[in-house]
């Protein structure tokens, strides 16, 4: 009677290189039909802003925190560098959102006075306020995890859409539509 | 017309391979044995019908003809000859047109050679060869045609990825591919044999220089594609736990596994089941890194055009060629008798330890490979596995196979004492304690694994000459001596690594021009920085003038180039070689004040790495040659009496 038994547990270990293979098999069936997405969104949208209150990145400029944007007005919240070579690209976008009238705040990442000044004087200043976030924290509080990134913040303070990467001319309709969206 | 003929030499091809495959099946389950005798043809005129294909690719790829649209997409007409011919594979449907054409000259090449094997398990051979042939032909002619014509034609390319653009690159794939796609013929003999139910001595030693050469060319594609990242991305880093990176190791780690049991099968007539499984799963990591690359599921540096149709496809070819040969596995090889069996402590106890610890590492770079995947399926949550992972993880498995390694050419076949075996290693691990005391001494804080892999590697590489002692040289076979070449060069390998990771000295600075900074030994001073042009790029070129000590001043010149088409920029390291290792660097970025960044490295011994892995891969060879020999001397022996 003790004979059979192993022989069948050896039939069953012929199996295991199939039963692997089939749950390979699944694991990539997954990733294949569900392409991962490759720009992270972020889990900050529909939440309020978290609490900041950044330095000014100018001397002699206003400081910026949470509470400036729940003032009733949608605004739109650039994360830029003077460093970061895509928001050289976008200046000029947000130069004619600020033209058309769109209020713009905007917060540096891990910059430099003198730098930012030099970066705003070549590509234009469209930003109302700039805070200094020179180690990303209230980046990574946001959920940003790059720059450039630009979100739609609504008048209560509550984060409604999130650009990721420089803004192009052909988002800047979605942008205004989101911006109207969160009236 | 050349792109019209090659398109019909690969449909000719492939209706070759489905009457291969009929052929055989109809002589197997019908006894006709005349049928079988059309097999051998047909096997090798299809694969020179796919070299005809492949052939004209090259044509059209050193022309230029922009009419044709993979070369309007990936040539341009101002690029060196070279990369032009290189062209031809630096993309997915010339590279997967490569990828078939070794497939059916693989095939071509047993329908011609292979004398040893049993004629019925070498027809199940042939038609399993044209099945897989079958499923590949048709996923380039029906997703992936490299001969598709474009009305009208461009009057210029867009050009090739800069990175490729390096010589060691145009010879790298097709090496690897020789590597790869030569498995299949492993997996076919597998097949063959279960169907036949042909598992035996002489099976393995039919099997065994097909698995041995294709290991070689696997050794040579993966040391020279990892000295391509070292110097070509300018990261410093010869080995990145890309996933690319690990689908070219897989197969490596599992052919390995396969060269050492089919050893025991061929000598000794054991491990049957094992090793015919091994021979399955060589060439499904094959598969499965090249559907791993092609079909984008996971980032890589080495990505082709992602594409899910494609993805789709190569994975229901997965599922019928792996599924199908583990379904006949399950089904067929409990009737395949076990052959010998050994004690623990015998030259087979440590070839099944030495598989046993390749088999883990395996499975631990498969499932680091494509944990992320998992995980995200189950739980939605991304992530990335790195190197501390691999590293913590099969490196002390590896540490451990390296001292098997050591130990077991050293040991009888069937049954051995501990005592001789002590007296055999007596020297080896002598040699091992004065290291340990040695690196102790000259390097104090240096970390567990350098230490150890440093210690290992000089009590290995005594080891692994020591199966020499004693013998009568000139009358040690050939094959011997590619063992004993083929361990030294892990040892050599292994010393490489450890003093990398131990001794590298790192300077990352800001210069000015004129000023001079400190890597290691040397002192390197930033000349200039001056504009330079080469035919299809431009570049910012350093002169740096490096001095050791009093030694005479020598120039090194890193360079930062740009592409023009398509747009892009890559940094060419400038890297000086001397016997104790490299000196490495990179241009950077300059800064608003005029300084430059640049990035020196001193790697004592790094190229130690690379030599190691060229030691194996001759080792590989002149056991290949050896046995071929052996054999050869064995058929004429039989055939003349």
């Amino acid at each position: 009677m003790a004979e059979p038994q192993p022989k069948k547990v050896s039939r069953l270990i012929l199996w295991v290189p199939l039963a692997l293979f089939a749950l390979f098999f699944g694991v990539v069936m997954h990733g294949l039909f569900n392409p991962a997405e490759r720009v992270v969104d972020s889990k900050m949208v529909g939440k309020p802003l978290p609490q900041f209150a950044l330095p000014a990145a100018l001397p002699g400029q206003q400081p910026l925190t949470n509470g400036d944007f729940a003032q009733g007005q949608p605004r739109l919240l650039n994360i830029f560098a003077s460093w970061c070579i895509p928001c050289k690209a976008e200046a000029p976008i947000l130069e004619q959102l600020a033209r058309q009238g769109v209020p713009i705040d905007a917060i540096a990442i891990r910059d430099r006075p003198e730098d930012i000044a030099a970066f705003l004087q070549q590509y234009g200043n469209p930003y109302q306020r700039i805070g200094s976030d020179v180690d990303s924290a209230v980046q990574l509080a946001m959920g940003s995890s790059g720059v450039p990134e630009t979100f739609v913040i609504d008048g209560q303070g509550v984060i409604r859409h999130q650009h990721i990467g420089d803004i192009r001319p052909e988002d800047i309709p979605n942008i205004l539509q989101k911006l109207r969206e969160a009236q | 017309m050349i792109a019209e003929a090659g398109l019909a030499a690969l449909w000719l091809a492939f209706a070759l391979a489905l009457l291969q495959l009929g052929l055989g099946v109809a002589g197997l389950t019908g006894g006709r044995d005349v049928l079988l005798g059309a097999v051998r043809p047909v096997a090798v005129v299809q694969g020179l019908l796919t070299a005809i294909a492949f052939v004209m690719l090259i044509w059209l790829f050193l022309r230029s003809d922009m009419s044709v649209e993979l070369v309007a997409l990936n040539s341009h007409s101002d690029k060196p000859w070279l990369y032009k011919f290189a062209g031809t594979w630096g993309n997915h449907e010339g590279s997967m047109l490569l990828w078939v054409a070794v497939l059916a000259f693989a095939g071509a090449a047993v329908a011609l050679f292979e004398r040893r094997l049993d004629e019925r398990t070498l027809m199940a051979t042939l038609a399993a060869q044209a099945f897989i042939g079958i499923g590949f032909y048709a996923f380039l002619l029906f997703s992936s045609n490299p001969f598709t014509r474009l009305d009208p034609a461009p009057a210029q390319g867009q050009g090739l990825n800069p990175l490729l653009q390096d010589p060691g690159l145009a010879f790298h794939p097709p090496t690897l591919y020789f590597g790869y796609v030569g498995l299949s013929i492993a997996f076919s003999f597998a097949v063959g044999a279960l169907v036949t139910r042909d598992v035996g001595a002489d099976f393995a030693r039919a099997m065994r220089p097909w698995v041995l050469i294709s290991w070689v060319f696997l050794t040579l594609g993966i040391t020279a594609g990892s000295y391509w990242a070292y110097y070509e991305l300018g990261w410093g880093g010869w080995w990145f736990w890309d996933p690319v990176e690990n689908a070219s190791l897989m197969p490596w780690l599992a052919a390995t596994a396969l060269l050492h049991s089919v050893t025991v099968l061929a000598t000794r007539d054991g491990l049957r089941a094992w090793t015919v499984m091994l021979a399955v799963v060589a060439f499904s990591m094959s598969m499965v890194g090249t559907f791993l690359v092609r079909s984008g599921i996971l980032t890589s540096v080495h990505a082709f055009a992602v594409d899910p149709t494609r993805g789709s496809f190569i994975l229901a070819l997965l599922v019928i060629y792996i599924g199908g040969a583990m379904a006949l596995y399950g089904f067929r090889v409990g009737t395949v008798r076990e052959g010998s069996t050994f004690e623990a402590v015998s030259r087979e106890g440590a070839l099944v330890a030495n598989n046993l610890l390749l088999s883990a590492i395996l499975g631990i770079v498969l499932i680091g490979t494509l944990y992320p995947l998992g995980v995200e399926a189950v739980t939605g949550d991304k992530l990335s596995v790195g190197p501390p992972y691999f590293n913590a993880a099969a490196g002390p498995l590896a540490l451990i196979l390296v001292a098997i390694m050591a130990v077991g050419p050293l040991l009888k076949w069937r049954r051995d004492t501990l005592k001789p075996l002590a007296k055999r290693l007596a020297l080896p691990i002598l040699i091992t304690a004065l290291a340990l005391a040695a690196v102790l001494a000259m390097a104090p804080g240096i970390g567990i694994f350098p230490l150890l892999g440093l210690v290992l590697a000089l009590g290995v590489g005594a080891a692994s000459v020591a199966p020499l002692w004693k013998r009568n040289l000139r009358r040690t076979p050939l094959f011997t001596y590619g063992m004993v070449i083929a361990h030294l060069g892990i040892a050599v390998s292994l010393a490489g690594m450890a003093c990398e990771s131990a001794f590298t000295k790192e300077t990352l600075v800001a210069a000015r021009l004129g000023e001079t900074e400190h890597v290691g030994p040397f002192a390197v001073r930033l000349d200039g920085v001056a504009p330079i042009a080469g035919p299809n790029w431009t570049a910012l070129e350093a002169t740096l003038t490096v001095t050791r000590g009093d030694g005479k001043p020598f120039i090194l010149k890193p360079e930062a180039r740009m592409f023009p088409s398509p747009p892009t920029e890559t940094s060419e390291a400038a890297i000086k070689t001397v016997f104790d290792g490299q000196l490495y660097t990179v241009l950077g970025k300059a800064d608003e004040q005029g300084r430059w960044q640049l990035r020196l490295w001193w790697k004592p011994w790094v190229t130690l790495i690379w030599l190691g892995g060229v030691l194996i891969a001759l080792g590989g060879l002149l056991s290949l040659i050896g046995h071929m020999r052996r054999e050869r001397k064995l058929l004429d022996r039989k055939l003349y009496g």
